[in-house]
């Protein structure tokens, strides 16, 4: 290491999914410098419930764990602590959960710093009037145009920001930066960029941390890597002497979800990895060079949103007998139609009832092509409606009218579900659809940076 | 011939982002790379057959040489953690590729 190497600590994954505190502290061991603790807490991959409900997918008490260590150790060294899309989803309630469990670990250490807080939310206003000016498109084709209607059905409205918010935050003296919805290498990113490293090998290290451990051998979210950019490149490597990195398993990871391999689109940026090169510089070390930063000439920012499309009700049922199992689907239709006469007073429209056959294709649905062999499908039903009680009353009405249902050439008049639970339906409560996922243009920053 | 897991050291499929699936096969030998890729085996006509899609729902089909990867990008049915999705994290939907023969 060099004395203008810039180090970069990630302890996790996902804030709250926790990680040994014996690695975390080997990033401190002979007194090496660490110019950055960052930790990604965002993402959308459990689908778009948090962001529409405004909760978190992990637990306060874990999140405080992981939070106590990493401010304890941050904070009376002066090392900035960075929060990429605080509280799961970045928007403000999200936010304030983290903002609490900040001052309560700062109080409960007798220790103060100074919190820079930048929110990422938007008014319905705000977007129905971008979509106006022509600023806002869908992201890929198979998302539909932005109405009015959607976005006032649309809460808790935010976008991801790029590194420019962070890098303001940390040149006014920041200890502790929450950030909103964040583009999940930009808070990365912006460490080193403040530290006077390449903006495109900054980005690409930031790609590989953001998902703590993943990018070494054997991969976890839960324990802590640690990447050094230097000048013309930067290596990364595992704080566990369980975990090594590999030209592979870094290569690998800079493919993780991302819908190309090397052309990443981010705000304001595209980074271009065809020329990367991955080498092996020592044991479980990785050194990659050649990463580019594009700008680009218009400036956009992802936009999410949820909305609440419906609420449900399901059941979790076993079926063995041979019989019912060989005709499964015929039969499902069949109860089906008799549930939908019951209820011809209430409009089609206002519910759904849909079947999943675990064990034959349940997973992959009519992707699937390989043909059922088993004797045993795992049967899981759910009524989506308008309300809660229309979809419990017509959940009971499936289950019921299924479990008693004569099929032809029926042996087992005694029923026809296996129950694991009682009570049998389960009360699921609302769900939700990612009802934005467009680009919006913008010409001036619209995050806005508060100092606590 | 070998199945395309039998020769991959990952097979994989994620979530790229809500709206896109993405599936991600590596290798850890440019000799075994090189056979995959040079087999044409993987190409858009086999991924429809595969998963009953039409050309036009495959975003990308792109061969990395220099990670020793292959990766292919799909439009999502049904968006992920809505009514009607089977899969919210997009991660069981390789299987299909796993028995694709390369010569």
């Amino acid at each position: 290491m060099t004395s203008s190497d810039v180090r970069i600590v990630s302890p996790c994954g996902i804030l709250g999914y926790g990680f040994p505190e014996e690695s975390f502290n080997r990033a401190f061991e002979y007194n090496q410098k660490v110019h950055g603790i960052v930790v990604d807490a965002g993402s959308t991959d459990a689908g778009p419930h948090k962001l529409g409900a405004g909760v978190a997918i992990v637990s306060r008490r874990a999140t405080k764990k992981d939070l106590d260590i990493i401010i304890k150790n941050g904070v009376p060294r002066d090392i900035p602590i960075v929060i990429g899309s605080a509280g799961g989803a970045g928007a403000k309630p999200h936010m304030e959960w983290t903002l609490d469990i900040i001052k309560e670990i700062l109080a409960e250490r007798s220790l103060t710093a100074r919190i820079a807080v930048i929110w990422s939310d938007f008014t319905q206003e705000e977007i129905i009037k971008a979509n106006h000016e022509g600023r806002i498109n869908p992201l890929t084709p198979n998302i539909p145009a932005l109405t009015d209607e959607v976005i006032q059905e649309t809460n808790n409205i935010v976008a991801q920001m790029g590194h420019e918010p962070i890098l303001e935050a940390l040149e006014n003296g920041a200890d502790i930066v929450v950030c909103g919805r964040a583009y999940d290498p930009s808070p990365f990113a912006a460490v080193g960029i403040y530290h006077g490293k390449d903006p495109g090998l900054a980005y690409h290290l930031g790609k590989i941390l953001e998902c703590g451990a993943l990018c070494a051998e054997p991969g976890t979210t839960k324990d802590c890597i640690v990447g050094t950019l230097k000048e013309d490149s930067f290596t990364v490597q595992s704080l566990n002497p369980i975990r090594k990195c590999s030209p592979i398993s870094v290569s690998a990871h800079t493919f993780y979800e991302k819908e190309h391999p090397y052309i990443l689109h981010g705000p304001g940026i595209i980074l271009d990895l065809s020329q990367c090169e991955f080498t092996q510089v020592s044991d479980g070390v990785v050194e990659v060079k050649n990463s580019k930063l594009l700008k680009n000439n218009q400036y956009f920012i992802k936009l999410e949103g949820a909305r609440k499309v419906a609420y449900r009700t399901f059941v979790i049922a076993g079926v063995r007998d041979p019989i019912l199992v060989g005709k499964i689907e015929e039969i499902e239709e069949l109860v089906m139609e008799q549930v939908r006469d019951y209820y011809e007073d209430i409009p089609e429209e206002d519910y759904s009832i849909h079947f999943y056959n675990y064990g034959k294709n349940g997973v992959l649905g009519s992707k699937e092509c390989t043909p059922f062999h088993g004797h045993e499908i795992g049967v899981m039903f759910e009524v989506v409606a308008k309300t809660q009680e229309l979809a419990n009353s017509i959940c009971s009405s499936v289950r019921s009218t299924f479990l008693h249902y004569g099929y032809e050439n029926r042996k087992s008049t005694a029923g026809n579900l296996a129950f694991p639970f009682a009570p049998s339906d389960v009360e699921f409560g609302p769900v939700y659809e990612f009802s934005l996922y467009h680009l919006m243009e913008i010409t001036e920053s619209p995050f806005v940076i508060e100092y606590l | 011939m070998a199945a395309l897991f039998e020769l991959a050291k990952v097979l994989r499929s994620k979530n790229a982002g809500p709206f896109e699936l993405t599936f991600d096969i590596l290798f850890d030998s440019k000799e075994v790379y090189e056979r995959v890729k040079n087999s044409g085996k993987i190409n858009k006509q086999t991924i429809c057959e595969l998963y009953n899609l039409t050309e036009g729902q495959i975003d990308h089909l792109v061969f990395y040489d220099q990670a020793l990867g292959i990766k292919i990008t799909i439009l999502r049915d049904i968006s992920s953690g809505t009514v009607g999705d089977r899969d919210v994290y997009g991660a069981q939907q390789h299987a299909p590729l796993m028995n694709i023969l390369i010569d």
